[in-house]
């Protein structure tokens, strides 16, 4: 797979694997990376919901998604036990996490908490 | 308007909305976004027919969805908010909101089947996502090479600790009874099977850890002060379910543990309204089980419509 040229101001979701993460959020001040894989059935169900948001909310958060089979390397990184897990990045560094499927207003909430 | 609202989309649901559909009844299907069939979280159903080396309970219900959908089910995605008769003399209709938006039918299907039981110890709700899963096909692969826990004795728990041999070093299943609940041929492959391990006749008092789950103390169901605490990073809770029906309040009548009482036709205690699968009051919770109630469901509301509008068909009759 080519990988994704992280443009200014994406209009959907960026793709972000173990190689590309660092330079993801080292370029954006405010990046929610959805951690999912293929066979998780709730991360089918938040799919849809994050590629919403990166539309709505273009310009101020930029989302991205990272497939924790083939980039194994960040869910050991960051600990993770459980997917869908959102992991939320500001000015570089991680300032929190989202675990498990939710509805799209109760998602923004709390991805606006950590602004 | 519309002949039959079916609330809940798992196997019983979904086996109405084809059988419904067929029969021509316009036919909505109100399903909550965020609540799937727990059978979606299901890797491997290998006793439902049909499937001679089984079938994931994710594409089950993806295969369930498209015959409804191709027979005239519609759907809405929302979670259900109230259920009431529109108008306080005669049930004749039925008003359900959702989402925001209020629909009404003649006949109401619930099919909303049940949720994990919690265990209601220190540390559950605190590591939930850092070690606590409810969910053993979602996070089992981040247990690679690690310790678990699984606690429950029934087929879910034992089906889900044979899966979770697949990633994890050692798979203990913690059992409050002295022997499993769970099938012949499931007990007899976690016997055979050099990675499970077997606390029985023991319960869990609290989970411990530090950013993420680090043991399980559990106790001795006969001497309480025999506890011990194992080293897991993960614990994985089959131990029961709770039924999806808080949302009735005392429209139809419910068992003590909230499971809908039905009759042999699927019909509750208030007319217009049938029950089916796992939300009902029953013997055995299945896929199988849960489609042959939306099918008899299905059919009744189906008759009981009919008799509504006077264009009853046969030897059916309501007082029946």
């Amino acid at each position: 797979m080519a990988e994704e040229i992280f443009v200014d101001n994406p209009d959907k979701a960026l793709t972000v694997t173990d190689s590309t993460l660092d330079e993801a959020i080292a370029k954006y001040p405010f990046i929610v990376v959805d951690c999912w894989a293929e066979w998780c059935g709730p991360c089918k169900m938040l799919g849809p919901i994050i590629e919403n948001l990166a539309k709505k909310h273009q310009g101020s958060i930029v989302f991205a998604k990272l497939d924790v089979d083939s980039s194994p390397q960040t869910a050991t990184t960051y600990g993770i036990r459980s997917i869908p897990n959102l992991l939320v990045f500001k000015d570089g560094k991680k300032v929190g996490d989202i675990i498990g499927a939710m509805p799209e207003d109760k998602l923004m909430e709390r991805i606006n908490a950590f602004k | 308007m519309y002949d039959i609202i079916i609330i809940g989309s798992g196997p019983a649901g979904l086996t109405a909305g084809i059988y419904a559909s067929r029969a021509n009844m316009k036919t909505l299907m109100i399903a909550s976004s965020f609540s799937p069939s727990l059978i979606t979280t299901t890797d491997l159903v290998e006793n439902y027919p049909g499937f001679p080396d089984g079938i994931s309970g994710f594409e089950i219900i993806e295969r369930f969805t498209q015959q409804a959908i191709k027979f005239g089910m519609e759907t809405a995605e929302a979670d259900v908010t109230a259920v009431s008769p529109t108008s306080p003399d005669g049930p004749s209709l039925w008003k359900v909101d959702a989402g925001g938006k209020t629909y009404e039918a003649s006949a109401l299907i619930i099919a909303t089947g049940t949720q994990y039981a919690h265990l209601h110890v220190p540390g559950e709700d605190e590591f939930t996502g850092r070690g606590v899963s409810y969910c053993a096909t979602c996070d089992g692969p981040f247990y690679r090479g690690m310790n678990v826990v699984v606690v429950g004795g029934g087929d879910t728990a034992v089906q889900e600790a044979l899966f979770l041999t697949r990633f994890a070093d050692t798979v203990t299943i913690v059992h409050r009874r002295d022997r499993l609940r769970a099938t012949g041929i499931l007990r007899d492959r976690a016997a055979a099977n050099a990675k499970i391990r077997f606390e029985f006749n023991s319960v869990v008092e609290e989970i411990t850890g530090d950013t993420a789950v680090t043991g399980v103390v559990i106790r001795d169901v006969d001497c309480p002060e025999k506890k011990k605490t194992l080293n897991a990073q993960g614990v994985f809770i089959f131990t029961g379910n709770i039924p999806n029906t808080a949302f009735l309040g005392s429209l139809v009548e419910c068992d003590d543990a909230g499971y809908i009482r039905v009759d042999e036709n699927m019909r509750t205690s208030t007319q217009g309204i049938f029950a089916c699968g796992d939300c009902t009051a029953k013997l055995l919770r299945q896929v199988v089980t849960a489609c042959g109630d939306g099918a008899t469901a299905a059919f009744a509301a189906e008759h009981y419509i009919n008799d509504l509008k006077g264009t009853s068909y046969g030897e059916w009759n309501r007082s029946q």
